[in-house]
């Protein structure tokens, strides 16, 4: 006979104090919103990369194990394919080439790779965006990828020109393609695509062939392994069968530049998708339990009726039960639509700079569901333990007005300045050191929401403090020229005469395979003078090191992933020419924020390598007015790419722009609304549980900015304890958050910045001003006979 | 203490109290609301409870509506022990029992007078009609006003409507008039004292107003903590005959 479910006269109650407490219902659900739409975007911009990629690699079959060689027979195929765990093979030729196009003076890069000439690919095969595969003809045709096509508006049937094997020809595109193995296009050496300047061309396995040289042979080799094999076995094997071959060392996928970066783009967004909405959540789940407890603390009386009328403590809970999952009910399906609303273009923003056939948006619905639940949960909660207080009470003693909690006199803390304190005044600090567990609670939730603002605009500065530390202090090259291959040092006299050139130092760049017991990394080793002028080798503090007559330096995030220390020894492979294994002394650590690399004294490292005294490429420093440098650079045959370093720092500044940056805008966003939401409700709340007690000090004469003040200045120390708290809070969070965002490609430091903790003072504070002007209408319009009416 | 008149021996009580005691710690203070009462209740009496504040009348009311537990004593309604028994059967009691009238009301805002009388009878056994109870008080032009729409005569007629829809057999009522003007207050009474006569429920009235003391069949006072008096009215006189 008892029913369970609320009945029609409380739901109507329930619905009326919903629609009439609207600004506070707002602020709740708000909280849950952002909660839910934090989470929603995380999950869906992870998902979403990481599920077009898998259907592009598994549709187009990108192969798991890679090999460069210098030139092997094409018999040797039919040999790998015979090797246990091998599934399918092919071979191709790839070489590189100077590419010209009319309108753009700079050099390109490019690298060409064969396709079979009447077949399609069995590996790695190709997306074709527009036109199709290159076809024999009396001009060579080539396919271009997609996002140099658009960098250089190129179409079907355009040509361009190719320095291929030192002669110049002229190339007709066929068509625009898609490579899963250049999903993110990377130039050899760098960490950032640069569509203009580097790109992949497709030709006939036959043409390149005739160019390059390479009749009935192949200089690298892509294999599939069957289910179950073990990738090593089969990289050993290969090793094995083509080392006579000048072999470069066979690779798996985890080792490949494009698939390499995925990862690692994969992997920080996998600890964003859990690191944010966890902090979003939590403090969204504790400010939830707190409103929610006060606001029905506030219902204590309407409880209490309930109960003398005989409605059963289970109804009572479940209606109450029932009214705060509304709220959290709104928040979630707001949250919800506002999510997938937001997190499609966001996730389609972060992908721009991977190069899918079909974006694949999605999310997990199981993580979502988890996190609505402790959403809801949490609100219940809070809920529940005040509900429950009212519920334990007799109806009667419910019904009483409280009892008046004692106060204490505050002479003895406040010395003779309590005296001269208006009757406002001394209210404000008897009732907060009266509630201080109260007033504790409000504090800790503005100050977390005040730390949800650091958190997100922590990494505005730490970037642009990143990027200063790189390309102020670390790079002080203007270009970066390298070379088709290595060259004798003397080189760089020639560089030095050129007119516009200050300065020029050369560089080796070796591609070595670290290893330190079973932990591996494929790095490019520089060879750098003693004391480098063109690009610093920073110590902790910041100082340049002088590179030691032997050893080898570290960037401090590769020697912590190797697990290496100064004065270990570390075994170096090297990857092409005659592939050495050296053990060499760790000299010291390297305090680089982006990319990871190993550094050696050049003439050091060339004899280590039992080598001339040569250099791959040369950083220069000239005159930028001068436009006849890049001009007579252009013309030296053995420069196979110019890079400008101006244009490589606002290329990154513009990725992490577009893809950390845009993600925590709207975080930062979010952060400021809950804020808001936060400081308002607990000002609305501090309003409803003293309306009473205001009205009554209007009745006794006060004005209405006395009572205004009681309340404005409850607030006010509330907020000056919560800032500072925030402070610190927002600090850790921050510090939790760029430790787990560490990754090779950069490292975001630990920045705290004054502009920092200012940001997010001012943010707490225009919330809180914000609350007031709107509470003070309310204050300021007191009903003195209603308010004390309503007992 | 017990002083019952020999035309109602044959009675059966509705609520017998004994040595009921009920002490309670309001802040830093405890206070001894009731000393020790002995009392008892009939059907269909009409009782006022006149005393001073804090005289303990409001929590002897309480105990005996189950709004308050005893601390010590036994308190029995039709032969039913309220003193020990789990909050379920006292919620139990209430909704099928008792009626109460508040002085301050106590009606919920967000909810019609109709809806306000709803809510009770919504869950009780067979109650009468929102529109029939406040038809008895006199409302119905005015059952879909909201409290705030109504003067505070309405407001306490709408908890008397409200009070007695379930039908029940006991109604309590606390200072019914005391936030009332005296014109507004005699309307009230004459509602309760219609009510005690048409359905025969007993109702207990509790006022420090001696005058509201004239229409009832008994009039019991409380002193301190204790009753001080009791007298049995054979005259009363009808609410309007009233005024103070």
């Amino acid at each position: 006979m008892v029913k369970a479910l609320p009945n029609g006269s409380l739901k109507r109650k329930m619905l009326r104090e919903l629609s009439g407490m609207m600004g506070q219902l707002v602020a709740i659900a708000s909280v849950v919103a952002i909660g839910t739409m934090v989470l929603i975007i995380s999950l869906s911009t992870r998902l979403s990369i990481a599920q077009s990629q898998q259907y592009f690699y598994d549709q187009y079959q990108f192969a798991d194990v890679f090999m460069h060689v210098t030139r092997a027979p094409n018999d040797m195929a039919m040999r790998l394919q015979e090797l246990p765990g091998v599934n399918q093979v092919e071979t191709r030729i790839i070489a590189s080439a100077r590419i010209q196009i009319d309108d753009f003076p700079e050099p390109i890069q490019g690298q060409f790779q064969s396709v079979p000439d009447f077949s399609e690919p069995m590996l790695n095969r190709l997306y074709y965006r527009y036109g199709g595969p290159p076809q024999a003809g009396q001009i060579p045709q080539v396919v271009v990828t997609e996002p140099f096509a658009e960098a250089h508006h190129l179409q079907v049937g355009d040509s361009i020109q190719a320095i291929l094997n030192g002669r110049l020809q002229r190339l007709e595109i066929s068509g625009i393609a898609l490579s899963p193995e250049h999903i993110y296009q990377l130039e050899p050496n760098s960490i950032l695509p640069d569509y203009q300047r580097f790109g992949v061309f497709f030709m006939q396995r036959s043409a390149l062939a005739t160019v390059f040289d390479l009749e009935g042979a192949f200089n690298q080799v892509s294999v599939s392994i069957q289910y179950g094999a073990d990738p090593h076995d089969v990289v050993s094997q290969m090793n094995a069968l083509l080392e006579r071959f000048g072999s470069h060392g066979a690779y798996l996928r985890e080792e490949q530049a494009s698939h390499r970066f995925l990862s690692e783009e994969l992997e920080q967004l996998r600890i964003l998708s859990w690191v944010l909405p966890t902090i979003f959540l939590s403090v969204a789940a504790f400010l939830l339990h707190v409103l929610m407890g006060r606001m029905m603390l506030m219902q204590r009386q309407t409880i209490a009726l309930l109960k003398a009328f005989g409605y059963s403590n289970r109804q009572i809970l479940t209606h109450y039960l029932s009214f705060s999952l509304c709220i959290v009910g709104l928040g979630l399906i707001v949250g919800t639509l506002l999510g997938y609303w937001v997190a499609e273009p966001l996730a389609r923003l972060y992908a721009m700079y991977f190069k899918f056939p079909e974006f694949m948006f999605g999310i997990q619905i199981q993580a979502l569901g988890v996190a609505m639940a402790i959403t809801a949960l949490a609100a219940l909660a809070g809920t529940f333990s005040s509900v429950r207080k009212a519920l334990i009470m007799s109806p009667a003693e419910a019904m009483r007005p409280p009892a008046p909690p004692s106060f204490h006199h505050h002479q003895s803390i406040l010395g003779p300045m309590y005296q001269k304190l208006t009757p406002g005044t001394r209210m404000i600090v008897r009732t907060l050191s009266r509630h201080w567990f109260r007033s504790v609670i409000a504090i800790f939730g503005i100050g977390m929401s005040g730390a949800l603002l650091i958190l997100g605009g922590h990494q505005f500065n730490a970037v642009d403090h990143m990027l200063d530390h790189q390309y102020r202090g670390v790079f002080r090259m203007d270009l970066d020229v390298q070379f088709t291959e290595a060259r004798p040092h003397r080189v760089i006299h020639e560089l030095t005469s050129i007119p516009g050139v200050f300065f020029a130092e050369g560089y080796r760049q070796v591609p070595v395979r670290l290893h330190n017991r079973h932990r591996y990394e494929r790095v490019s080793l520089s060879g750098l003078p003693e004391q480098p002028h063109l690009r610093h080798v920073l110590n902790q503090q910041m100082k340049s090191e002088t590179l030691p007559g032997d050893g080898i330096l570290l960037t401090r995030y590769l020697a912590e992933s190797l697990q290496l220390n100064a004065g270990d020894s570390v075994y170096v492979e090297t990857l092409v020419g005659h592939q050495r294994r050296l053990e060499l002394r760790v000299a010291a650590l390297v305090d680089e924020p982006i990319g990871i690399g190993a550094y050696m004294e050049r003439v050091a490292l060339n004899r280590t390598l039992f080598e001339d005294d040569v250099v791959d490429g040369a950083w220069l420093l000239i005159d930028a007015t001068d436009p006849t440098v890049y001009q007579t650079l252009q013309r030296l045959p053995y420069i196979a790419s110019i890079g400008s370093l101006l244009d490589a720092e606002s290329d990154i500044r513009d990725y992490i722009q577009d893809t950390v940056l845009s993600v925590m805008m709207i975080m930062f966003f979010l952060a400021g609304t809950m804020t808001f939401a936060v400081v308002y409700n607990n000002a609305r709340i501090m309003f409803s549980e003293r309306e009473r007690e205001l009205a009554s000090m209007r009745v006794l004469g006060f004005t209405r900015w006395e009572v205004l003040w009681v309340l404005v200045g409850e607030l006010a120390v509330l907020i000056v304890i919560a800032i500072p708290l925030g402070w610190i809070f927002g600090a850790g969070f921050s510090y939790a958050m760029v430790s787990a965002l560490s990754m090779d490609m950069f490292r975001i430091p630990w920045v705290l910045d004054m502009r920092l903790f200012a940001m997010a003072t001012f943010g707490v504070l225009f919330a809180a001003l914000l609350s007031i002007a709107l509470i003070s209408r309310r204050v300021l319009n007191l009903d003195m006979i209603q308010a004390l009416k309503t007992e | 203490m017990t002083n019952t008149p020999a035309n109602r021996n044959s009675q059966t009580p509705v609520f017998r109290a004994k040595g009921v005691t009920k002490t309670y710690t309001m802040g830093d203070v405890k206070i001894h609301a009731l000393r020790g009462i002995d009392l008892e209740l009939f059907a269909g009496e009409f009782v006022v409870l006149l005393g001073a504040s804090g005289s303990g009348k409001s929590t002897l009311l309480n105990i005996l509506g189950g709004l308050d537990t005893a601390s010590t004593g036994e308190v029995q309604y039709q032969n039913h022990a309220l003193v020990g028994i789990p909050d379920r059967e006292l919620t139990q009691f209430r909704r099928e029992h008792v009626g109460f009238v508040f002085q301050f009301y106590n009606l919920i805002p967000s909810l019609t007078a109709r809806e306000n009388v709803a809510i009770v009878t919504e869950i009780a056994r067979d109650p009468m009609t929102p529109e029939a109870a406040l038809a008895l008080v006199g409302l119905s032009e005015r059952m879909d006003h909201f409290p705030a729409q109504l003067s505070g005569g309405e407001q306490q007629r709408v908890a008397i409507a409200r009070a007695i829809a379930k039908r029940p057999a006991v109604l309590l009522c606390d200072e019914p008039t005391g936030a009332l003007d005296s014109k507004t207050g005699i309307r009230v009474l004459e509602v309760l004292a219609h009510i005690n006569q048409s359905l025969g429920t007993t109702t207990a009235v509790i006022t420090h107003n001696a005058v509201i003391g004239d229409m009832a069949d008994r009039v019991i006072r409380l002193s301190d903590g204790m009753i001080a008096d009791i007298q049995h009215r054979h005259e009363k006189r009808k609410p309007a005959e009233l005024s103070w």
